[in-house]
């Protein structure tokens, strides 16, 4: 098992494999998420609180939960590159931190619209938006620690360190609606009972929840064969392909 | 391997060397109390000097003063030491890194955060805090300092070989301090309203256990990148 994993550690393995499974994500993407927010926006019955501005929920929560899955993701990717040193991995943490940063930002956004008409205000200093918010600043010192270095190899261990301690926040955001009391709403989708939303409503959401995440992994990937390429310049195959791609 | 001396003797040894050294350039730990203090006296310039306001945001004034001084003096934890070559012997030398790097973290937190709780109390007469709130005020520094120190230690051993380190640092630690931000403001808070506060301090007392035993090997890895 290791070895055959292994063998995907190479460069060119890893930009290839990226490449035959880039159609398959962006193409789910598309039609996952295409079909759930049409039949969120324009199909779903109509909250009978909130009326028609419920319906950011088919952005706000995907952005939210994969912003949080994105960052697993990226520390994981940093776990396996520290422990193993495999760059492949380092890579595919480095591709994937803007992603998530923007993924939380949107989270963080449509959120802000979301309350001014509920709430009656943008912003409130409660649990799950602040926890949101510091995962967004995580995201950017991890970004900007990678930028910050010449060497990308060692740039690649220190923000996959600083990723790492970073998970921290991840069950805070979790659990905020519960530990604390908060004007953000608990969960609605609940993986072990019952979820407290209608089917109507709900198969729309989780449509989109993991059409986001398979476009945060097309994202990745098209990100993950830039970043191949950018440390491998150097490589006879990258030439190669430059100068197959200059004279199309 | 023979380790040459125990565990406990290469702990005291660094201990008493940072000790040393800082005793020798007093700057070092002054000029963060005079920031800390500095900070906190421009509060009641800028936010007007009524009592009641006051009382109501000390906790904060003092605790985001807290953090930017004990920022601002991590910030020279490991550069000199990176700079004249010791933190390399430190990293060849047979005894455990997270041991060394735990004592050089202490000798940070006597230097810097020990002053700073002994002069608070001061602070709080300055912004007029509820009297019943200086021991929460003081338990929470005296269990949160540290947490900042080993934290903050992290960020320092990620940056220490970087020239611009200084204001990446503040982006890289200032996510890290808000829990203990915000756990210690809510104990003085509660404290001031003759509430019970020992949650929020058994909180920040399980922030510091956990990065007491965490964080050690997390800023021994760091230096190990940075020094390469």
């Amino acid at each position: 098992m290791w070895k055959w994993l292994n063998s995907y550690a190479d460069p060119q393995r890893s930009y290839n494999l990226a490449g035959t499974l880039l159609p398959w994500f962006a193409g789910l993407a598309i039609a996952l998420i295409g079909v759930g927010t049409i039949w969120g926006l324009l199909f779903a019955p109509m909250d009978y609180q909130q009326g028609d501005s419920f319906r950011i929920i088919y952005i706000h929560v995907p952005a939210a939960s994969m912003s949080m899955a994105a960052y697993m993701g990226m520390a994981t990717a940093s776990f396996i590159g520290i422990v193993w040193q495999i760059k492949a991995a380092d890579w595919a943490a480095a591709s994937i931190a803007p992603i998530g940063a923007v993924m939380t930002f949107i989270a963080l956004f449509t959120g802000a619209t979301w309350g001014k008409p509920m709430w009656g205000t943008w912003w409130v200093w409660d649990a799950r938006l602040t926890s949101e918010l510091v995962l967004l600043f995580l995201y950017l010192g991890v970004i900007a620690l990678y930028a910050s270095f010449e060497d990308k190899v060692l740039a690649a261990r220190a923000a996959g360190i600083l990723a790492i301690v970073g998970v921290i926040n991840i069950p805070i955001i979790k659990y905020s609606v519960e530990w604390w009391s908060s004007l953000h709403q608990p969960a609605t989708i609940k993986i072990t009972e019952e979820s407290t939303m209608t089917g109507d409503m709900l198969y729309p959401l989780l449509m989109n929840i993991f059409g986001f995440g398979m476009m945060i992994g097309a994202l990745t990937l098209v990100r993950f064969r830039a970043e191949v390429l950018a440390r491998n310049g150097m490589r006879p195959w990258v030439r190669e392909l430059a100068n197959a791609e200059a004279t199309k | 391997m023979n380790r040459g001396i125990s565990y406990t003797s290469a702990f005291m040894t660094l201990l008493k060397r940072d000790l040393q050294i800082a005793v020798r350039h007093r700057g070092d730990i002054f000029n963060p109390l005079l920031f800390f203090i500095i900070v906190v006296t421009l509060f009641p310039l800028g936010i007007g000097p009524e009592p009641n306001i006051l009382t109501r945001v000390a906790p904060g004034i003092i605790w985001v003063a807290a953090l930017l001084a004990s920022m601002l003096s991590l910030e020279r934890l490991f550069k000199a030491d990176f700079s004249d070559g010791s933190l390399e012997q430190m990293l060849l030398s047979p005894q455990p890194l997270p041991i060394l790097v735990l004592a050089k973290v202490l000798a940070h937190w006597i230097l810097t955060g020990v002053p700073l709780i002994l002069v608070s109390p001061l602070l709080a007469v300055l912004l007029h805090l509820e009297s019943s709130s200086y021991v929460a005020l003081m338990a929470t520094l005296a269990l949160g300092t540290p947490v900042l120190s080993l934290l903050g230690a992290i960020g320092v051993a990620l940056t220490v070989g970087l020239r611009k380190g200084g204001v990446l640092l503040t982006l890289l630690i200032l996510p890290l301090y808000i829990p203990v931000l915000i756990f210690a403001t809510s104990a003085i808070d509660a404290a001031g309203m003759n509430l019970p506060y020992d949650g929020q301090l058994a909180i920040i007392g399980a922030m510091l256990v956990g990065s007491l035993i965490m964080a050690p090997f997390a800023i021994g890895a760091s230096l190990r990148v940075s020094t390469n």
